[in-house]
Protein backbone atom coordinates (compact mmCIF):
# COMPACT_ATOMS: atom_id res chain seq x y z
CA UNK A 1 0.00 0.00 0.00
CA UNK A 2 3.13 2.36 0.55
CA UNK A 3 4.25 1.80 -2.44
CA UNK A 4 0.65 2.45 -4.15
CA UNK A 5 0.08 5.96 -2.59
CA UNK A 6 2.45 8.06 -5.29
CA UNK A 7 0.51 6.46 -8.22
CA UNK A 8 -2.43 6.90 -6.64
CA UNK A 9 -2.68 10.70 -5.49
CA UNK A 10 -1.75 11.33 -9.10
CA UNK A 11 -3.41 8.94 -10.76
CA UNK A 12 -7.10 10.00 -9.15
CA UNK A 13 -6.83 13.18 -9.05
CA UNK A 14 -5.60 13.16 -12.69
CA UNK A 15 -8.66 10.94 -13.90
CA UNK A 16 -11.49 12.88 -13.35
CA UNK A 17 -9.56 16.29 -15.12
CA UNK A 18 -9.02 14.45 -17.59
CA UNK A 19 -12.22 13.21 -18.93
CA UNK A 20 -13.14 16.92 -17.77
CA UNK A 21 -10.65 18.77 -19.82
CA UNK A 22 -12.11 16.26 -23.02
CA UNK A 23 -15.28 17.21 -22.07
CA UNK A 24 -15.08 21.28 -22.37
CA UNK A 25 -12.26 21.11 -25.23
CA UNK A 26 -14.94 19.00 -27.51
CA UNK A 27 -17.70 21.02 -26.36
CA UNK A 28 -15.83 24.41 -27.89
CA UNK A 29 -15.43 22.80 -30.92
CA UNK A 30 -18.78 22.03 -31.43
CA UNK A 31 -19.12 26.00 -30.78
CA UNK A 32 -16.68 27.41 -32.70
CA UNK A 33 -17.91 24.71 -35.68
CA UNK A 34 -21.44 26.25 -35.12
CA UNK A 35 -20.32 30.04 -34.77
CA UNK A 36 -16.79 30.33 -36.52
CA UNK A 37 -16.92 33.68 -35.69
CA UNK A 38 -16.76 33.70 -32.19
CA UNK A 39 -13.36 31.81 -31.72
CA UNK A 40 -11.23 34.42 -30.21
CA UNK A 41 -14.35 34.69 -27.67
CA UNK A 42 -14.52 30.69 -27.35
CA UNK A 43 -11.12 30.07 -27.21
CA UNK A 44 -10.70 32.50 -24.28
CA UNK A 45 -13.18 31.50 -22.07
CA UNK A 46 -11.96 27.50 -23.09
CA UNK A 47 -8.72 28.20 -21.87
CA UNK A 48 -9.91 29.49 -18.69
CA UNK A 49 -12.30 26.68 -18.09
CA UNK A 50 -9.67 24.17 -18.71
CA UNK A 51 -7.09 26.22 -16.58
CA UNK A 52 -9.64 26.09 -13.35
CA UNK A 53 -9.97 21.99 -14.51
CA UNK A 54 -6.27 21.34 -14.95
CA UNK A 55 -5.35 22.93 -11.20
CA UNK A 56 -7.18 19.79 -9.85
CA UNK A 57 -5.27 17.80 -11.55
CA UNK A 58 -2.49 19.48 -10.39
CA UNK A 59 -2.94 19.60 -6.31
CA UNK A 60 -2.74 15.51 -6.92
CA UNK A 61 0.45 16.35 -8.80
CA UNK A 62 2.09 18.25 -6.47
CA UNK A 63 0.57 16.06 -3.48
CA UNK A 64 2.79 12.93 -5.63
CA UNK A 65 6.04 14.86 -6.13
CA UNK A 66 5.56 15.97 -2.03
CA UNK A 67 5.41 12.21 -1.20
CA UNK A 68 8.22 11.56 -3.44
CA UNK A 69 10.80 13.91 -2.78
CA UNK A 70 10.27 15.39 0.44
CA UNK A 71 11.20 13.20 3.84
CA UNK B 1 17.51 5.80 -10.37
CA UNK B 2 19.53 6.84 -8.31
CA UNK B 3 21.77 9.24 -10.00
CA UNK B 4 18.91 11.57 -10.58
CA UNK B 5 18.54 15.23 -8.95
CA UNK B 6 15.68 16.47 -8.03
CA UNK B 7 14.75 18.19 -5.34
CA UNK B 8 11.05 19.63 -4.61
CA UNK B 9 12.48 23.11 -2.68
CA UNK B 10 15.15 25.56 -4.23
CA UNK B 11 18.30 25.04 -2.78
CA UNK B 12 20.44 27.65 -0.54
CA UNK B 13 24.09 28.47 -2.38
CA UNK B 14 24.99 31.26 -0.23
CA UNK B 15 24.21 33.87 2.33
CA UNK B 16 24.08 37.93 2.53
CA UNK B 17 23.98 38.40 5.98
CA UNK B 18 20.79 36.95 7.44
CA UNK B 19 19.18 36.55 3.71
CA UNK B 20 19.29 32.90 2.35
CA UNK B 21 20.42 33.79 -1.44
CA UNK B 22 18.30 30.17 -2.99
CA UNK B 23 19.33 29.23 -6.69
CA UNK B 24 15.46 30.31 -7.86
CA UNK B 25 16.16 33.74 -6.15
CA UNK B 26 19.66 34.27 -8.10
CA UNK B 27 17.52 33.13 -11.40
CA UNK B 28 14.54 35.52 -10.65
CA UNK B 29 16.76 38.41 -10.27
CA UNK B 30 18.58 37.92 -13.57
CA UNK B 31 15.65 37.59 -15.23
CA UNK B 32 14.26 40.89 -13.58
CA UNK B 33 17.57 42.75 -14.96
CA UNK B 34 17.30 41.46 -18.38
CA UNK B 35 13.68 42.80 -18.40
CA UNK B 36 14.45 45.41 -16.81
CA UNK B 37 17.70 45.65 -19.24
CA UNK B 38 15.59 45.08 -22.52
CA UNK B 39 12.76 47.99 -22.03
CA UNK B 40 14.88 50.89 -20.64
CA UNK B 41 16.99 50.07 -23.62
CA UNK B 42 14.06 50.39 -25.86
CA UNK B 43 12.01 52.67 -24.67
CA UNK B 44 15.05 55.02 -24.72
CA UNK B 45 15.02 54.48 -28.68
CA UNK B 46 11.29 54.54 -29.26
CA UNK B 47 9.85 56.42 -32.20
CA UNK B 48 6.81 56.76 -34.14
CA UNK B 49 8.09 55.40 -36.93
CA UNK B 50 9.56 51.66 -35.64
CA UNK B 51 12.64 49.88 -36.53
CA UNK B 52 12.69 46.54 -36.72
CA UNK B 53 13.59 45.76 -33.37
CA UNK B 54 10.59 48.10 -31.58
CA UNK B 55 8.49 46.26 -33.89
CA UNK B 56 9.84 43.31 -32.76
CA UNK B 57 8.43 43.67 -29.13
CA UNK B 58 5.72 45.91 -29.84
CA UNK B 59 3.66 43.29 -31.83
CA UNK B 60 3.14 40.61 -29.14
CA UNK B 61 2.51 43.40 -26.50
CA UNK B 62 0.41 45.08 -28.69
CA UNK B 63 -1.26 41.65 -28.98
CA UNK B 64 -1.88 41.12 -25.49
CA UNK B 65 -3.53 44.64 -25.34
CA UNK B 66 -6.11 43.88 -27.78
CA UNK B 67 -6.85 40.37 -25.34
CA UNK B 68 -6.85 42.97 -22.70
CA UNK B 69 -9.67 44.82 -24.79
CA UNK B 70 -11.44 41.93 -25.32
CA UNK B 71 -11.95 40.72 -21.73
CA UNK B 72 -12.17 43.76 -19.69
CA UNK B 73 -13.78 46.87 -22.14
CA UNK B 74 -12.73 49.99 -21.83
CA UNK B 75 -10.76 49.26 -18.28
CA UNK B 76 -8.70 47.39 -20.04
CA UNK B 77 -5.84 50.73 -19.91
CA UNK B 78 -6.21 50.51 -16.14
CA UNK B 79 -5.53 47.14 -15.78
CA UNK B 80 -3.28 46.46 -18.95
CA UNK B 81 0.33 47.32 -16.89
CA UNK B 82 -0.47 44.91 -13.89
CA UNK B 83 -1.21 42.12 -16.64
CA UNK B 84 1.67 42.70 -19.05
CA UNK B 85 3.75 42.93 -16.33
CA UNK B 86 3.12 38.94 -14.85
CA UNK B 87 2.65 38.15 -17.96
CA UNK B 88 6.39 38.63 -19.15
CA UNK B 89 7.91 38.05 -15.98
CA UNK B 90 6.29 34.47 -15.97
CA UNK B 91 7.02 33.80 -19.31
CA UNK B 92 10.67 34.65 -18.91
CA UNK B 93 10.78 32.89 -15.51
CA UNK B 94 9.13 29.51 -16.87
CA UNK B 95 11.58 29.87 -20.24
CA UNK B 96 14.81 30.52 -17.97
CA UNK B 97 14.28 27.07 -17.00
CA UNK B 98 14.94 25.69 -20.35
CA UNK B 99 18.12 27.94 -21.17
CA UNK B 100 21.00 25.12 -21.38
CA UNK B 101 22.61 25.74 -18.00
CA UNK B 102 20.26 26.55 -15.98
CA UNK B 103 19.94 23.21 -13.59
CA UNK B 104 23.24 21.48 -15.02
CA UNK B 105 25.98 23.97 -13.66
CA UNK B 106 26.98 22.23 -10.01
CA UNK B 107 28.10 24.23 -6.96
CA UNK B 108 29.41 22.98 -4.20
CA UNK B 109 27.12 24.31 -1.03
CA UNK B 110 27.83 22.19 2.29
CA UNK B 111 29.56 19.69 0.88
CA UNK B 112 26.40 18.96 -1.64
CA UNK B 113 26.55 19.39 -5.00
CA UNK B 114 23.39 21.56 -5.90
CA UNK B 115 22.58 23.60 -9.37
CA UNK B 116 23.61 27.37 -9.53
CA UNK B 117 20.50 28.12 -11.35
CA UNK B 118 16.85 26.88 -11.23
CA UNK B 119 13.61 28.35 -12.81
CA UNK B 120 12.33 30.74 -10.35
CA UNK B 121 8.61 29.88 -10.59
CA UNK B 122 9.62 25.76 -10.16
CA UNK B 123 9.97 27.24 -6.31
CA UNK B 124 6.92 27.61 -4.42
CA UNK B 125 8.29 30.55 -2.37
CA UNK B 126 8.07 32.77 -5.52
CA UNK B 127 4.59 31.69 -7.10
CA UNK B 128 2.80 32.08 -3.66
CA UNK B 129 4.30 35.45 -3.72
CA UNK B 130 3.19 36.24 -6.91
CA UNK B 131 0.05 34.80 -6.34
CA UNK B 132 -0.77 36.72 -2.77
CA UNK B 133 0.51 39.81 -5.07
CA UNK B 134 -2.20 39.13 -7.35
CA UNK B 135 -4.91 38.82 -5.06
CA UNK B 136 -4.04 41.45 -3.20
CA UNK B 137 -4.25 43.89 -6.21
CA UNK B 138 -7.92 42.18 -7.10
CA UNK B 139 -8.72 43.60 -3.30
CA UNK B 140 -7.05 46.63 -4.23
CA UNK B 141 -9.15 47.01 -7.76
CA UNK B 142 -12.31 46.11 -5.97
CA UNK B 143 -11.66 48.68 -3.41
CA UNK B 144 -10.36 51.43 -5.49
CA UNK B 145 -13.80 50.92 -8.13
CA UNK B 146 -16.46 50.53 -5.42
CA UNK B 147 -14.89 51.80 -1.84
CA UNK B 148 -15.88 50.14 1.31
CA UNK B 149 -19.27 48.59 -0.46
CA UNK B 150 -16.50 46.12 -2.15
CA UNK B 151 -16.59 44.39 1.48
CA UNK B 152 -20.48 44.34 1.85
CA UNK B 153 -19.57 41.21 -0.82
CA UNK B 154 -17.94 39.17 2.14
CA UNK B 155 -20.07 40.67 4.99
CA UNK B 156 -23.36 40.90 5.30
CA UNK B 157 -26.37 40.40 8.38
CA UNK B 158 -28.61 38.92 6.28
CA UNK B 159 -28.54 35.46 7.22
CA UNK B 160 -28.46 34.09 3.60
CA UNK B 161 -26.47 36.02 2.17
CA UNK B 162 -23.75 36.32 5.13
CA UNK B 163 -23.42 32.70 4.18
CA UNK B 164 -22.66 33.52 0.57
CA UNK B 165 -19.78 36.12 1.65
CA UNK B 166 -18.43 33.29 3.91
CA UNK B 167 -18.32 31.29 0.34
CA UNK B 168 -17.08 34.35 -1.05
CA UNK B 169 -14.00 34.52 1.25
CA UNK B 170 -13.16 31.27 1.43
CA UNK B 171 -12.77 31.12 -2.75
CA UNK B 172 -10.87 34.17 -1.93
CA UNK B 173 -8.30 32.23 0.02
CA UNK B 174 -8.30 29.55 -2.22
CA UNK B 175 -7.62 31.68 -5.50
CA UNK B 176 -4.29 31.96 -3.84
CA UNK B 177 -3.57 28.42 -3.11
CA UNK B 178 -4.83 27.40 -7.04
CA UNK B 179 -2.78 30.34 -8.43
CA UNK B 180 0.15 29.16 -6.74
CA UNK B 181 0.19 25.41 -7.02
CA UNK B 182 -1.28 25.49 -10.97
CA UNK B 183 2.15 27.32 -11.66
CA UNK B 184 4.47 25.98 -9.50
CA UNK B 185 3.04 22.51 -10.18
CA UNK B 186 3.27 22.94 -14.30
CA UNK B 187 6.90 24.17 -14.64
CA UNK B 188 8.35 21.70 -11.74
CA UNK B 189 6.64 18.99 -13.48
CA UNK B 190 8.30 19.88 -16.76
CA UNK B 191 11.60 20.26 -15.48
CA UNK B 192 11.04 16.81 -13.71
CA UNK B 193 9.88 15.34 -17.07
CA UNK B 194 12.71 16.51 -18.89
CA UNK B 195 15.08 15.11 -16.40
CA UNK B 196 13.35 11.78 -16.76
CA UNK B 197 13.56 11.66 -20.15
CA UNK B 198 16.75 13.03 -20.37
CA UNK B 199 18.36 9.89 -17.63
CA UNK B 200 16.47 7.60 -19.48
CA UNK B 201 16.90 8.40 -23.88
CA UNK B 202 19.84 11.22 -23.63
CA UNK B 203 20.01 11.67 -27.50
CA UNK B 204 17.08 13.31 -29.29
CA UNK B 205 13.98 11.87 -27.35
CA UNK B 206 14.42 15.14 -25.60
CA UNK B 207 13.35 17.31 -28.46
CA UNK B 208 9.82 16.99 -28.59
CA UNK B 209 9.80 17.71 -24.82
CA UNK B 210 11.54 20.88 -24.74
CA UNK B 211 8.73 22.45 -27.08
CA UNK B 212 6.12 20.76 -24.92
CA UNK B 213 7.97 22.70 -22.49
CA UNK B 214 7.93 26.12 -24.36
CA UNK B 215 4.29 26.02 -24.73
CA UNK B 216 3.43 25.04 -21.33
CA UNK B 217 5.47 27.79 -20.40
CA UNK B 218 3.61 30.43 -22.59
CA UNK B 219 0.12 29.05 -21.57
CA UNK B 220 0.92 29.14 -17.77
CA UNK B 221 2.12 32.89 -17.94
CA UNK B 222 -1.11 33.55 -20.42
CA UNK B 223 -3.08 31.94 -17.87
CA UNK B 224 -1.91 33.01 -14.63
CA UNK B 225 -1.96 37.07 -16.37
CA UNK B 226 -5.56 36.52 -18.08
CA UNK B 227 -7.50 34.85 -14.49
CA UNK B 228 -5.79 37.85 -12.76
CA UNK B 229 -7.20 40.09 -15.68
CA UNK B 230 -11.00 37.77 -15.30
CA UNK B 231 -10.76 38.55 -11.39
CA UNK B 232 -9.58 42.08 -11.53
CA UNK B 233 -13.24 42.85 -13.42
CA UNK B 234 -15.10 40.83 -11.53
CA UNK B 235 -14.11 42.77 -8.51
CA UNK B 236 -14.60 46.25 -10.13
CA UNK B 237 -18.47 45.29 -11.22
CA UNK B 238 -20.82 46.73 -8.97
CA UNK B 239 -23.69 44.48 -7.58
CA UNK B 240 -26.31 46.67 -7.93
CA UNK B 241 -25.58 47.18 -12.21
CA UNK B 242 -25.77 43.53 -12.61
CA UNK B 243 -29.60 43.66 -11.45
Amino acid sequence: MQELQIPLAFGLGAFPAALAIGIIGGKAMDAIGRNPEASGKIQTSMILSIAFTEAIAIYGLVMALILKFVG
Amino acid sequence: MTQLHISIAAEEIAKLGSITVTNSLLTSWIVVAVLVFLFIKLSSSVREIPSVKQLLIELPIEMIYLLCRSIAGRKAAIFFPYIVVFFLFILFSNWSGLVPGVGSILVKSHEEMVPLLRAPTADLNLTFALALVSVGLIQYQGVKSQGIKYFGKFFSLRPAKAFIGFLELVSELSKILSFSFRLFGNIFAGEVLLVVIAVLVPVIAPIPFYGLELFVGFIQALVFSMLTLVFFNLATVRHEEED
